[in-house]
C-alpha cells in the first residue's frame, strides 16, 4: 500500500552536472502529506504538483541542476510518516521533505530532520510547537500556525463584541495547541471560554457537540479543527440552527477547498485567516491560473506555500553552491523570499516565515462572479502581528543564533 | 429538575434523540449487511462504498440531470442496487463455494477501487448537497432544536427497517428466501429460481446501503471516504447484534446509536471507540452476538 502510494515523479534534469556540490548529484525533495484522508484537499496530490511547478519555474534543467520530486501518503499516522521519512533520508537520498500536513506528523518528521541535519519545509501543519519546543535548525514553518490563525480570526471576532466562546477541538496535537492559543487570545481580549469539547479526528457527526455548544449559551462557537472536520461542523451547524439561535461560528483553519465543498449558500459570511488568496493580485492570479490548468482546481494557501518554500529552497541551494542541510538552511534564513506568495518576506532564526496574513470574509452567492470567486479581503494583518514574537519563542536554536 | 451527573435533563434528551438519528444509519446499513450475510453468506465489505455511491448518485442526479432529492431517494438506491446485481452476477457468485474470506477480500478490493476512482475525480473535501426545501428548518422541542430533516431520517429508516423485516419474516417471498438459504437444492426442486433470488437479494441489500447514502447526503459531506469511516462501526454493530440476525441488527443499530450519543456527552474523547469496547465485551460473553443463534 505504502509503496503503491509512492509516485516517483518528474525528473527535471540534464545530463550535465552543474556547479553545485550536490549529494549524489541530485536534489531530491519528498512531498509527504495526507493524500487520501481528512486533509487530502489541504495539500494532497495538488501540493506535489505545486512543488513540480516550483522546479520548472526555478528552471533547474536550464541551470544544469538535477531536481527530483517524489511523494507519499502518510495517512495521518505519525509512525507511518516517521518510517517513510527515515527511509527517504537514509536509503533514498532525499534532501528535503515538504508539506507535512498534520501537526503530529510534522513534529515527528521535524525531529528526524533535526537529528539528521535535513531540511523540512512545513506548509501544511499548524502547531507553533514546530518553532518552539520542537523546533529544528533546519526546519522551516512556512504558511500559517495556530498563533497567526487565532490572532487573525479571533481578534476580529472579539472586536465585533463577541466575548464568550465555546470550542470544538480536534483531539490531537494541533487541536490542543489551537485551543490553547485561542484561549490566550480570547482571554487577553477580555473574553471568556464557556466550554470545550475534544472530538476525535475525522468525526462524521458533530450534532452532539453542536448541541452542547448551543446549551452553553456562548456567543461564538470556535472550530479548533480543520479539513473535513471543519466542513462537517459548519454544514451541521447550519442544519441545527446555530446562527438562528444567535450564535456565530468562527473557523480557525479554513482553506479554500473547504469553502468549495460547503458551497457559498452555507459558508457565506464566514471569517477566516489565510496566508494566500488566488485573486489577490496579478502575480497570484497568474500563478493560480497555471495551477488550475494542471490540477483542475484553484490553489489554497498550502499549495501556494509549498511552491514558495520549494522555490526558495532551490534558490538557496543555487546561492550556497551545495545541498548540505545546515548550509542551505542558513542561506534560506539570510536570503529574502521573493515570489507571489510571500513578496518581500523573510525567514527568522527559528525557521518561521514572517509574512502578512489576510482576514477574509466568504462572499454571498450573489457577490460571487465565478467559480472559486469566494473571498473578500477584509483586512491585511501585518507580518509582525501575525507571528509570535521571537522573544517569546522557546526554541533553543533561535536563542543561540 | 433533577440533574444526572451534572448534565441537565434537557441536554440529555437532546443527546438521546441525536443518538437515535445516528442509530438510524447504523440500523439501515447493518440490516443490509445482515441480509446479505444471512442469505448469501458473503461478508460484504463493499457496503460502505455502496452507501457512499448512493450519496454520489444522488449528487450526480441533481447536478448533471437536475433530478431532485425525492426522485433520487427512489432512483439512487435502484441504480446502486443494479450495480450490486451486476457485481453479484459477474464476481460474487463465483465465490459461494469458497471460504468467507474470499468474499471479504473481493468486496474489500471493490470498495477500495470505487473509493479511489471517486477520490481521483472529486477530491476528498466533499460536495455540497442541500436539504430539500420541504424539510429545511426545524422544530423547537423545548429541550433541543430538531432539524426537520433529521426527524425525517429517523422516520424513513424506521419504515424501511420494519418493512424489510416484515417481508423477510412474515411473507411467502421471505419464506422462500429463508428456505433457499437452508436448502437451495430442495427449494429449486419446487420450481423456484434460486440463483436469481440470491442475486436479487444481494441487489436489495446493496440498494439499502444506497438508500442510506441518499439520506446521508444532505447531512454529511458527500465525500469518497464517508462510507469507509462508517463501515467499520456498522460491522461492529452487526457482530454485536449477531451475524445474519435481521431483527438483531435493527435493534442493535438504534441502541448503539443511543449509547454512542451518551458517550459524546459524558466523555466525547471515547465516542469513536465505545462501540468497539461493547463489541469486545459481547464477544467475550456471548460470541454469537446478542440476537444470534449458535450454529
Amino acid at each position: 500500500m505504502r509503496r503503491f502510494g509512492m509516485l516517483t515523479a518528474l525528473l527535471a534534469s540534464t545530463a550535465l552536472a552543474g556547479a553545485q556540490d550536490l549529494s549524489d548529484g541530485v536534489v531530491r525533495i519528498g512531498v509527504l502529506n495526507d493524500q487520501t484522508g481528512t486533509y487530502a484537499d489541504f495539500g494532497g496530490l495538488t501540493s506535489v504538483e505545486a512543488a513540480r511547478m516550483a522546479v520548472e519555474d526555478f528552471d533547474a534543467a536550464g541551470k544544469g541542476m538535477k531536481v527530483e520530486i517524489i511523494a507519499a501518503d502518510h495517512q495521518n499516522k505519525a509512525d507511518v510518516a516517521s518510517a517513510l521519512a527515515r527511509r527517504w533520508f537514509d536509503v533514498d537520498g532525499v534532501d528535503a521533505i515538504a508539506d507535512l500536513t498534520n501537526s503530529a506528523v510534522a513534529i515527528a518528521v521535524n525531529t528526524i530532520g533535526r537529528e539528521q541535519g535535513k531540511i523540512t519545509l512545513m506548509t501544511g501543519p499548524a502547531t507553533t510547537a514546530l518553532t518552539n519546543s520542537d523546533c529544528s535548525p533546519t526546519g522551516f514553518h512556512w504558511v500559517f500556525d495556530t498563533y497567526s490563525q487565532s490572532v487573525g480570526t479571533a481578534k476580529a471576532v472579539l472586536e465585533q463584541g463577541k466575548k464568550s466562546w465555546f470550542l470544538l477541538t480536534a483531539d490531537y496535537a494541533f487541536g490542543h495547541q489551537m485551543a490553547a492559543e485561542l484561549t490566550r487570545v480570547v482571554e487577553e481580549g477580555g473574553g471568556t471560554i464557556a466550554g470545550n469539547v475534544n472530538h476525535p479526528l475525522g468525526s462524521p457527526d458533530f450534532s452532539s457537540y453542536l448541541l452542547q455548544a448551543q446549551s452553553s449559551g456562548a456567543e461564538i462557537v470556535g472550530l479548533a479543527n480543520a479539513g473535513t472536520d471543519t466542513i462537517n461542523a459548519i454544514k451541521q451547524a447550519g442544519e441545527f440552527g446555530i446562527a438562528q439561535g444567535g450564535q456565530n461560528l468562527a473557523g480557525l483553519v479554513i482553506v479554500i477547498s473547504d469553502i468549495h465543498a460547503l458551497g457559498l449558500e452555507t459558508a457565506q459570511g464566514l471569517l477566516a485567516t489565510t496566508a494566500f488568496y488566488w485573486d489577490r493580485d496579478d502575480a497570484s492570479r497568474e500563478w493560480s491560473k497555471r495551477f488550475q490548468e494542471k490540477t483542475g482546481r484553484m490553489p489554497g494557501m498550502v499549495q501556494a506555500g509549498t511552491y514558495s518554500s520549494v522555490l526558495h529552497y532551490l534558490r538557496a541551494i543555487e546561492a550556497a553552491g551545495t545541498d548540505a542541510g545546515a548550509t542551505v538552511a542558513a542561506k534560506m534564513k539570510e536570503m529574502p523570499v521573493d515570489d507571489f506568495f510571500a513578496p518581500g518576506a523573510s525567514v527568522r532564526a527559528d525557521g518561521r516565515l514572517v509574512k502578512d496574513m489576510y482576514l477574509v470574509e466568504v462572499k454571498s452567492p450573489d457577490q460571487s462572479k465565478s467559480e472559486w470567486d469566494y473571498y473578500n479581503i477584509v483586512q491585511t494583518i501585518n507580518a509582525e502581528d501575525a507571528t509570535q514574537p521571537l522573544a517569546q519563542s522557546t526554541c533553543a536554536y533561535a536563542k543561540g543564533g | 429538575m433533577f440533574e444526572l451527573l451534572g448534565i441537565p435533563p434537557q441536554a440529555l434528551f437532546g443527546q438521546l434523540l441525536l443518538g437515535l438519528i445516528n442509530g438510524s444509519f447504523y440500523a439501515i446499513l447493518s440490516l443490509g449487511l445482515a441480509i446479505i450475510f444471512g442469505l448469501l453468506n458473503i461478508i460484504n465489505f463493499a457496503h460502505g462504498a455502496q452507501y457512499m455511491l448512493g450519496a454520489f448518485v444522488a449528487w450526480m442526479l441533481l447536478n448533471y440531470l437536475g433530478i431532485n432529492y425525492w426522485w433520487a431517494l427512489l432512483l439512487a438506491p435502484l441504480i446502486v442496487g443494479i450495480t450490486g446485481v451486476i457485481i453479484e452476477r459477474l464476481l460474487v457468485q463465483r465465490l459461494y463455494h469458497l471460504d468467507h474470506l474470499y468474499g471479504l477480500l473481493l468486496t474489500f478490493g471493490l470498495a477500495l477501487i470505487i473509493q479511489g476512482v471517486l477520490r481521483n475525480q472529486y477530491g476528498i473535501s466533499g460536495l455540497p448537497y442541500t436539504i430539500p426545501s420541504q424539510l429545511s428548518g426545524g422544530q423547537n422541542l423545548g429541550f433541543m432544536f430538531l432539524p426537520n430533516y433529521r426527524g425525517w431520517v429517523v422516520l424513513a429508516s424506521l419504515v424501511v427497517c420494519i418493512a424489510t423485516w416484515f417481508v423477510i419474516e412474515k411473507t411467502r417471498l421471505g419464506a422462500y428466501l429463508r428456505a433457499a438459504t437452508e436448502n437451495p437444492t430442495l427449494v429449486s426442486a419446487f420450481g423456484i429460481n434460486v440463483p436469481r433470488m440470491i442475486t436479487l437479494t444481494y441487489g436489495f441489500g446493496v440498494a439499502l446501503a444506497g438508500f442510506a447514502g441518499v439520506l446521508a447526503a444532505p447531512i454529511y459531506s458527500v465525500n469518497p471516504n464517508m462510507g469507509a469511516d462508517l463501515i467499520i462501526v456498522v460491522f461492529a454493530v452487526v457482530v454485536i447484534g449477531g451475524m445474519g440476525s435481521i431483527l438483531g441488527s435493527i435493534i442493535t443499530g438504534f441502541s448503539l446509536g443511543l449509547i454512542e450519543g451518551l458517550t459524546k456527552v459524558f466523555y466525547p474523547e471515547a465516542s469513536s471507540v465505545v462501540i468497539f469496547v461493547i463489541m469486545a465485551i459481547v464477544l467475550l460473553i456471548k460470541p454469537a452476538g446478542l440476537f444470534g443463534r449458535t450454529a
